[in-house]
């Protein structure tokens, strides 16, 4: 019956060829905008790190005087901690593992005569940060928290930047110059590039480059190396002594937990370490401001989506939703239209099922058409979003997931479409029908 | 024409009607608070800077030599780049309107506001205090961007300081502020030769104003044209140099400059990206903008076309489903022009009272978009704009259909089907 079913619907859509290409092409253009802006949003939130994220937390303090309120382009001065609280959650070690960390951006002088020199960024942090992230080595490894101490001039070089700096594979335990210091190399890391980068300031671009060089933060700071990112203070403080300033707010803080037991354990320390400093005098606000977020939710509270992106998927699902209508609007007068052969049909002994079944794969031939339509735009539309100047378009590629959720989306909006039309069609009383023509 | 025997008809099509008139009214919900969204991003993407932008290029550049005076660098490379041919100016900026690359201050019209502000480590809320962006430049700045001086004067070459690296300005004995600025911290009287209070206690003296100068980056109408000149020389190693020159010669000039900037003192960082023309640096700020316009128009224009798909190819099944009874009418003496006037008032109806649905979405979208994007108050005149672009887009998609039912002889009446 199906086959036969298919037929008919054939015949029928024939009969209108424009009106049905017409039709086709609306659901497609609905269902390609929709699925090109669902697929940004969707890469852009995803977890940026699949099997870990569930452990990974960072801890916020709020160290701000009352009645602060700061600059609007300054951001928020209490999503990053000082030096001195990073350095007392650090030294506390609640958690299985803790690392403080701070973008930086360092002029590399290659060693070959004639290289220019250039700009590279990379990350300042401790000893934690690599097994805490399970960052891949390719040769070498981090350093150790005793390095971290004696602010060692230790670096670790991404595959790319060790490549481009010393060429050859034997580099552990050379010498690069960063920033116009001497580092000895001690790791060579795998290219990696969590996307987004969710441990990064808020000023910096979450899905650029990944980092292309990680040294000691204590050595940073020793060396008052550049740092990339937002520098936040309510003090008196001079450029030269706000990196350890207890009223300067510029570092990240991530820690890994383990077990449910541990992560409320740690959020109780957030507070009692919050209460102690403002029995010190040095907090001023509740004590049970301390927050402690996971990744992702980390990642919902910093709302990385642009707001463009998000109007852009509001105004695709508008046009899906118009679109919609149209079709439901169209299918209901054109199966109405036919209600004379329908009771011919419903007189010789179809049931209303038949009924509902013909008409319904009539329409689903139409989403099917439109779903593969949809699909070949929603490409056209991620090719055009990877056009776009924004660090996330590189990003913009379907996946398997992504894939299937359009054809799910077009078969469903178009069962939606045709449901109402044919569920309204089958109910035509076939006598009154006949008796009128 | 007779209404009622329509509105009869239409109740034996209710459910196709209904759908009919609720998509007219989305897509006059979403069409008018696009065509506003469009209006506001258009009035961003033109906003003049007060520069003459056309015949601005400039070339950024990184100075990397420890330990060099930064000022002994800047003058010696404006001098290598005056004689560069087509150069008809040249000067050392730390910033320029729509770079992205910001330096502010809180900005205050007396000290006892200054204090209050530090006090609250604020701008907000606090009286005659603004955040104002400040550029600052080597001497002949206001003639090079072709700024244009409402009061006052230029800087006087004795006025200028050079900057201590690391800090944004050096300490200025005068300013030039914006119209807008000045209306904001004088409000009703001249702001000439006023004292303002920024970042310190010392008092600055305003000794002109201009018209127009736009911040490095856009917030808000209200706030785009807090801006200050400073006659400070730029301290750091990263400047940009800005040449004026004819509009034909920018690109010539441009290469001119990079070579010139690159034999003075070839270890230092000329970035591509920092090396290019104003209008280019204005295309790159708005370039978000002018996608977003591009996607809001075919959004509009899309949504218009399927719903004058959707009325067109309703109109259609209604014509061949009523011919017989088109034909009766014709045939008991119905003009053609009856039957045409049919269709359209039947049309206009749907469509009216869509729009009337429509024009209660718009604002309560509108609503919804005020308080997630910060969008402005819909202007009302943009309902009935919006509706007269529906109705005209509804006749014409039922011109066609009603034209055919017009064109349907009485003589279809006697047929039997």
């Amino acid at each position: 019956m199906f086959g036969y079913y298919l037929d008919l619907a054939r015949r029928s859509l024939r009969r209108t060829p424009v009106l049905t290409g017409l039709m086709v092409l609306a659901i497609g253009l609905g269902i390609g905008a929709s699925m090109t802006m669902l697929t940004v949003l969707h890469v852009m939130t995803d977890d940026p790190m699949p099997g870990r994220s569930a452990q990974l937390y960072t801890p916020h303090l709020d160290p701000l005087p009352i009645g602060f309120k700061g600059m609007d382009i300054a951001g928020d001065a209490a999503s990053n901690l000082t030096w001195p609280d990073a350095m007392a959650l650090l030294k506390a070690h609640r958690a299985v593992r803790q690392a403080a960390m701070a973008g930086g951006d360092l002029l590399v002088r290659p060693s070959r005569t004639g290289a220019q020199p250039f700009y590279a960024d990379g990350r300042y942090t401790t000893a934690d940060f690599f097994a805490m992230f399970g960052v891949p080595f390719e040769r070498g490894q981090g350093w150790s928290a005793a390095e971290d101490d004696a602010r060692a001039h230790v670096v670790v070089l991404s595959d790319t930047l060790s490549r481009k700096l010393l060429g050859g594979v034997d580099v552990v335990g050379r010498m690069v110059r960063l920033g116009g210091h001497d580092f000895r190399v001690v790791g060579v890391t795998a290219d990696w590039q969590p996307s987004p980068m969710f441990y990064v300031d808020a000023s910096a671009r979450r899905y650029s480059d990944g980092d292309k060089f990680f040294l000691p933060l204590s050595t940073a700071v020793d060396l008052k190396l550049d740092v990339n990112g937002n520098f936040n203070g309510w003090g008196e403080d001079h450029a030269d002594t706000r990196m350890v300033s207890p009223t300067t707010t510029w570092l990240q803080f991530w820690v890994q937990l383990d077990t449910p037991a541990q992560v409320a354990g740690y959020r109780q320390f957030l507070i009692d370490y919050s209460a102690q400093q403002k029995a010190l005098g040095r907090f001023q606000r509740p004590p049970t401001n301390a927050k402690l977020y996971g990744l992702m939710a980390w990642l919902a509270h910093e709302n990385l989506v642009p707001n463009d992106l998000r109007l852009q998927l509001w105004l695709a699902l508008g046009f899906l939703f118009v679109c919609m209508l149209n079709i439901v609007a169209l299918l209901l007068a054109k199966f109405l239209r036919r209600s004379g052969e329908i009771s011919v049909r419903r007189a010789l002994g179809a049931r209303r099922r038949d009924i509902f079944m013909q008409l319904g794969v009539e329409s689903a031939v139409i989403g099917v058409a439109g779903g593969a339509s949809g699909l070949l735009i929603a490409q056209l539309g991620l090719w055009s979003i990877r056009q776009r100047p924004d660090d996330y378009a590189h990003l913009a590629q379907m996946d398997v997931p992504m894939l299937l959720g359009t054809l799910a989306l077009a078969i469903a909006a178009s069962l939606l479409a045709g449901l109402l039309p044919a569920w309204r069609a089958c109910r035509v009383m076939p006598a009154l029908q006949l008796k009128a023509q | 024409m007779q209404i009622r025997p329509i509105l009869s008809t239409l109740r034996h099509h209710k459910l196709t009607a209904v759908l009919l008139g609720l998509q007219v009214a989305f897509t006059c919900a979403i069409v008018c608070n696009v065509a506003f969204m469009i209006a506001n991003r258009v009035r961003q993407v033109t906003l003049p800077t007060g520069l003459a932008e056309n015949t601005l290029s400039m070339v950024g550049v990184e100075g990397i030599t420890k330990g060099e005076n930064p000022q002994t660098r800047h003058a010696e490379d404006l001098a290598a780049l005056r004689s560069v041919p087509g150069v008809q100016a040249v000067v050392a900026v730390d910033s320029l309107p729509l770079s992205r690359d910001e330096s502010s201050y809180g900005t205050c019209n007396s000290l006892q506001s200054l204090n209050q502000a530090i006090a609250a480590h604020s701008m907000d809320g606090v009286a005659g205090c603004v955040d104002a962006s400040v550029y600052s430049g080597s001497p002949g700045e206001l003639a090079t961007l072709g700024l244009k001086l409402a009061a006052g004067r230029d800087f006087q070459p004795g006025e200028y300081l050079p900057a201590k690296p690391g800090w944004m300005i050096a300490a200025v004995p005068s300013v030039i502020i914006t119209r807008a600025l000045a209306a904001q911290l004088y409000p009703g009287r001249s702001a000439l030769g006023q004292s303002l209070y920024m970042g310190g206690s010392r008092p600055i003296r305003i000794v002109g104003v201009v018209d127009t100068l736009l911040r490095p980056r856009l917030r808000t109408p209200a706030v785009d044209q807090f801006s200050v000149m400073a006659p400070s020389l730029p301290g750091d190693n990263t400047v940009n140099y800005v040449m004026r020159s004819a509009p034909a010669d920018r690109d010539r000039v441009l290469k001119a400059a990079v070579a010139t900037l690159s034999r003075i003192d070839p270890d230092r960082l000329i970035p591509p990206k920092q090396t290019r023309t104003f209008a280019q640096l204005r295309r790159s700020y708005f370039e978000r903008d002018t996608t977003m316009i591009g996607l809001l128009i075919a959004s509009a224009l899309g949504l218009l076309f399927v719903t004058a798909l959707g009325i067109a190819g309703l109109a259609n099944f209604w014509v061949q489903q009523r011919t017989r009874s088109i034909g009766i009418r014709r045939a008991i003496g119905a003009t053609r022009g009856d039957i045409l006037r049919y269709f359209q008032t039947e049309n206009f109806l749907i469509v009216g009272a869509g729009i009337v649905l429509g024009a209660a979405l718009a604002l309560a979208l509108n609503l919804m978009l005020m308080t997630h994007y910060e969008l402005p108050r819909l202007p009302l005149w943009y309902l009935p704009i919006g509706a007269a672009v529906l109705w005209m887009v509804g006749q014409l998609a039922v011109l066609s259909p009603a034209l055919r039912a017009a064109r349907v002889p009485p003589v279809v009446a006697t047929r039997s089907v």
